[in-house]
């Protein structure tokens, strides 16, 4: 079955000639109208269509907006905040960065219609340090807005005030998880809270009731508004309504981003037909779904069981090139749409290597805070590397799980998580490539050895 | 659902247990009170809860209820209400009790987190525990006996991190042995309102130190180190000098001054090594100054009175009694009690003082106090001169009126109860114009002018109670032999009471029978049942005098204008 087409909602204008990210291509392009229409509506009947689309945060969790937003303690008299999280730090994720850089203005109508639907009077982009040029371009947009008076005191000659203020990160991946990051906007070390009692919703960036939104969510809920939450609920399927912009990097011919109606295309549509399939004379091994810290699936392995379609529960037998690439189903089969990063392996891969790159990766960024996450993730790390570098032995491999095994649900943020799926799923698939990994490296040694005589 | 018994109480099951808790409760402090031990190492009773170590994680759910009807599920097996457990475990010190919470702690899960946890604290550990100071009273390692694994499965290299970081004038840190469970951190930003120590770097290469251009040099520091679960803040005045099992343990107060925190002396074959606070939420909470840590240290002062004189020449108590006798039946007399003697003391002085019909002054000390745990009134027992009705006022600034009489020759013996009468504020002068009869510790211009020279001892030397600025009653032990030469206070003011007419008894026991016959407020007491977190006394019949204390933890002044 051939691809289907691109959906372009979000990245409508990316890389298309002659748009550029100044208020007036926006304009032209038909910018703003939307939120001039929804400060005419009522704030709760923007929820309302929010709620009514099924729009499911794009940040990695995949959290219903609309509850999210119906959590909000609005009777506790202190200001709402709104924070655009623009942290995007997930290996193999760079959706939110092509916005940014190409399409700034989408992100701030979005960010203005969601607080004015929620009676936010200021909000923060906090923007990973690492996009220094981004926040440069969201500085000027905003103030272009403003100039054109669709940001700050009374928009659009409203009652209606808020202003929106860009914060750079100093480069940590934990602040874009939404408590670590409402502390970093506080000022402090981005150490997560824990929940409870610090849910955002109640209890967020200053004590006070805060909206912690991915930025391709935000752009959504400008669609949204513009053509209703039902007619956003038709695109995708049901309980993954809208697009989903998939982040391909790796062993295929064409990586890049690609925006699909969500569930609409499979895995194996997405990397054949699409992405070109393989390098040539390679074969794909395996692929991460979702960003780094979903749970890898190996090519060859299948997944079966009941799933409902409709009303009623369908038998599945699916190979990895079966699954559609909807939150659901990815979740079914064990691993998670997360953010939409995509990363192909192919099999010229080491998955030890592989794994021991992630694991650098993690040790590095875990906070520090809980016991389990910072100890464990660098333990992990010091085995892979091991493995790679100095001395690979055979029961690393039944090590290295043991200890990831004591590591998610134990932790104070979705980090312990992060940091041990990876081994978790690399060693549950590709065990034996770990168990033999001592002996290939051991022969590729001699090998090295034989060439310099 | 378990009905509440009462409405602030909640009803909770832990182990299988039932027990009703006050609202806001958490779980740790719940289970403790069925005696399920839930471990623990960043969670503080008096600290900010923010759940890092992990340690306490335990299964938790709630009774089953219909979503629809809101019924309780019942289970047809045990007949009993069906819980839902929640799948991952929860900490124990961020979770407070709710009614009909259910807590299991004794389940695999729980198990394999606590055993995880541990291992993980311990593999970038030194475990140097043979030359660590905190061996026999780490929590790290009284729990890895509990859930450690007994063998390491690690092998890499561990982290290396700076052994012997001074943070202050008297806490050294060592950062390897650190679990970074953040309790010095909480305590120097809310209770020291100090706030200098922070992480840096991140990860388990995490790293507490103090900030750039500051020291942990606040008068609660080693507070720290009392908090630290591991040995990775020390006291750099006494790590390396004992190991703690070998140290005995005696409850005694604080006589900085009149908030009386409690306190543990740590000594061993007569030496101190070390104090300690003691827990008490009325009083100090789990906190103690720094300065009253190091009070210990003029128990072995050069400057340390050993022998009984007489007109300068060594003598023997009998001899001295009847010397200072002597001068007291010649008339003329003054007594100079002391806010730092015990409420025992005091009445013995009172006593004295009234058989001889002789005025009594009280030195008064009054400082700055520093609203945490030094109060403005430097003497520990003011109060306790009050109910004692050894003084109806409070003391004057300066001995000016004794002065005054001196100079007016009313006065020509003065007996000082441990009070030096040149720093009270009489002349040189005046003091050559008395006989003194001195009783006290340590050498000064009244020891060396006294004409009956008799040694007692220091606080840490004898037993006996005092008042607080709260009007709580607290008692005090003795942890070391006093010096040769020494008389027990309670001893001599009892012979001189005895010699100039009123026959009291000295041992603790027996005078607590007087005292308690002839003093209302003390009624029912005696010194033995007297517990050891204090008892209140009415405070009403004072409330009109100015105390000079300003707020502190746990006490507010009555009248506003003391403050």
């Amino acid at each position: 079955m051939p691809a289907p087409a691109q959906t372009r909602i979000i990245f409508q204008h990316i890389d298309e000639p002659g748009y550029t990210p100044d208020i007036a291509c926006y304009v032209r392009n038909g910018g703003y109208e939307v939120l001039k229409q929804a400060v005419k509506r009522k704030p709760e009947e923007l929820i309302e269509e929010v709620k009514k689309s099924g729009l499911r945060g794009r940040g990695g969790a995949g959290f219903p907006c609309g509850v999210k937003w119906g959590l909000v303690d609005r009777k506790s008299g202190k200001p709402i905040y709104l924070i655009v999280n623009a942290d995007e730090s997930e290996p193999g994720t760079f959706k939110d960065r092509y916005i940014i850089h190409q399409d700034p203005h989408q992100l701030i109508e979005g960010t203005m219609i969601s607080c004015f639907a929620n009676n936010v009077k200021q909000a923060y982009i906090y923007i990973r340090g690492e996009f220094p040029h981004g926040a440069r371009i969201l500085e000027r947009a905003i103030a272009e807005a403003r100039g054109a008076g669709l940001v700050g005191p009374n928009i659009l000659g409203t009652n209606y005030s808020c202003e929106i203020y860009v914060h750079r990160g100093a480069g940590a991946y934990i602040c874009g998880e939404e408590t670590g990051l409402i502390e970093s906007l506080e000022g402090k070390r981005a150490y997560p809270r824990i929940k409870p009692p610090y849910f955002p919703a109640v209890l967020g960036l200053y004590q006070c009731p805060t909206i912690v939104n991915n930025v391709e969510t935000l752009c959504h809920v400008k669609y949204i508004v513009q053509h209703g939450g039902e007619a956003f609920g038709r695109i995708g399927t049901p309980g993954n309504t809208g697009t989903r912009v998939f982040c391909v990097s790796g062993h295929v011919q064409r990586p890049g981003y690609y925006e699909f109606a969500t569930g609409t295309i499979t895995l194996g549509q997405l990397l054949n037909d699409v992405c070109g399939g393989p390098l040539p004379g390679r074969k794909l091994k395996a692929v991460i779904p979702g960003g780094s810290s979903a749970k890898i699936l190996k090519f060859g392995e299948r997944f079966k069981g009941k799933r409902k379609v409709g009303a009623e529960m369908v038998d599945y037998d699916w190979g990895v090139e079966d699954v559609p690439m909807d939150f659901d189903s990815l979740g079914m089969i064990g691993t998670m749409g997360g953010s939409g990063g995509v990363i192909v392996m192919d099999d010229s891969v080491n998955m030890v290597e592989a794994l021991a790159n992630i694991n650098a990766f993690y040790s590095h960024e875990s906070c520090g805070q809980c016991t389990p996450c910072r100890e464990g993730s660098l333990w992990m790390k010091k085995i892979t590397t091991r493995m790679v570098h100095g001395t690979a032995r055979t029961e690393d491999a039944a090590l290295l799980k043991s200890v990831a095994d004591q590591i998610p649900g134990r932790t104070i943020c979705a980090f312990g998580e992060a940091c041990s799926w990876p081994t978790q799923s690399f060693l549950a698939k590709f065990g034996d490539e770990f168990k033999q990994y001592p002996e290939t490296r051991n022969a590729a040694k001699r090998n090295d050895a034989a060439a310099l005589i | 659902m378990i009905a509440s018994p009462k409405p602030d109480l909640v009803t909770v099951n832990i182990d299988g247990k039932e027990i009703a808790v006050p609202k806001g409760t958490n779980v740790i402090e719940a289970a403790r009170l069925v005696n399920v031990d839930v471990p623990y190492y960043c969670y503080h009773p008096k600290l900010t809860i923010v759940g890092n170590c992990r340690m306490c994680l335990i299964e938790m759910g709630m009774p089953a209820v219909d979503p629809a009807t809101k019924a309780p599920v019942m289970d047809p097996a045990t007949g009993k209400q069906k819980v839902n457990w929640i799948p991952r475990p929860q900490i124990g010190c961020g979770t407070n009790v709710s009614p009909g919470l259910h807590v299991r702690t004794t389940t695999p899960m729980v198990r394999e987190a606590r055993e995880g946890v541990m291992e993980f604290l311990l593999i970038n550990h030194p475990l140097d525990c043979p030359i660590c100071y905190q061996a026999g009273e780490c929590k790290l390692q009284e729990q890895a006996t509990g859930y450690g694994r007994g063998y390491s499965r690690f092998v890499e290299e561990k982290n290396v991190k700076p052994k012997r970081t001074q943070l202050g004038p008297r806490v050294t840190l060592d950062d390897e042995r650190c679990i970074l469970c953040s309790r010095c951190i909480r305590f120097s930003k809310e209770i020291a309102k100090d706030d200098v120590l922070g992480f840096i770097d991140r990860g388990s290469y995490s790293t507490l130190t103090c900030y750039p251009g500051k020291q942990l040099e606040n008068n609660y520091s080693l507070c720290t180190v009392d908090i630290c679960p591991v040995g990775a803040l020390t006291s750099t005045d006494f790590r390396f000098k004992m190991r703690v099992w070998f140290l005995k343990q005696t409850n005694s107060i604080d006589t900085e001054s009149s908030v009386g925190a409690n306190t543990v002396v740590w000594s061993r074959e007569g030496v101190i090594y070390r104090i300690t606070p003691r827990r008490n939420d009325a009083v100090n909470d789990t906190w103690m100054s720094d300065s009253a840590r190091l009070l210990y240290k003029q128990v072995k002062a050069d400057s340390r009175l050993q022998a009984i004189r007489v007109n300068g020449a060594d003598s023997g108590l009998d001899m001295a009694v009847n010397a200072a006798a002597t001068l007291c039946r010649a008339g003329s007399v003054a007594v100079v009690g002391s806010g730092r003697s015990s409420v025992e003391e005091q009445f013995l002085t009172k006593k004295f003082a009234a058989a001889l019909q002789a005025p009594v002054f009280l030195v008064s000390r009054v400082g700055e106090g520093d609203r945490l745990l030094i109060s403005a009134d430097r003497n520990p027992n003011v109060r306790g001169a009050l109910v004692t009705g050894l003084i109806r006022s409070l003391p004057a600034a300066r001995l000016t009126e004794l002065g005054a009489a001196i100079d007016a020759g009313r006065v020509k013996t003065v007996v000082s109860i441990g009070e030096d009468l040149v720093a009270a504020g009489l002349s040189a002068a005046q003091l050559s114009k008395v006989a003194v009869v001195y009783l006290g510790t340590h050498a000064n211009p009244t020891s060396a002018a006294a004409k009956v020279l008799v040694p007692t001892l220091a606080v840490f030397e004898r037993s006996g109670s005092f008042v607080n600025q709260q009007f709580r009653l607290q008692k005090f032990h003795q942890a070391v032999p006093g010096p040769p030469g020494a008389t027990e206070d309670l001893v001599v003011l009892s012979r001189l009471a005895t010699a100039v007419g009123a026959a009291v008894p000295a041992e603790l026991g027996q005078l607590w029978k007087t005292i308690a016959a002839e003093i209302p407020a003390l009624g029912t007491m005696t010194f033995a049942n007297l517990p050891e977190a204090g008892l209140l006394l009415d405070a009403t019949p004072y409330a009109a005098l100015p105390f000079a204390e300003g707020e502190t933890l746990h006490y507010k002044p009555a009248s506003p204008a003391a403050a």
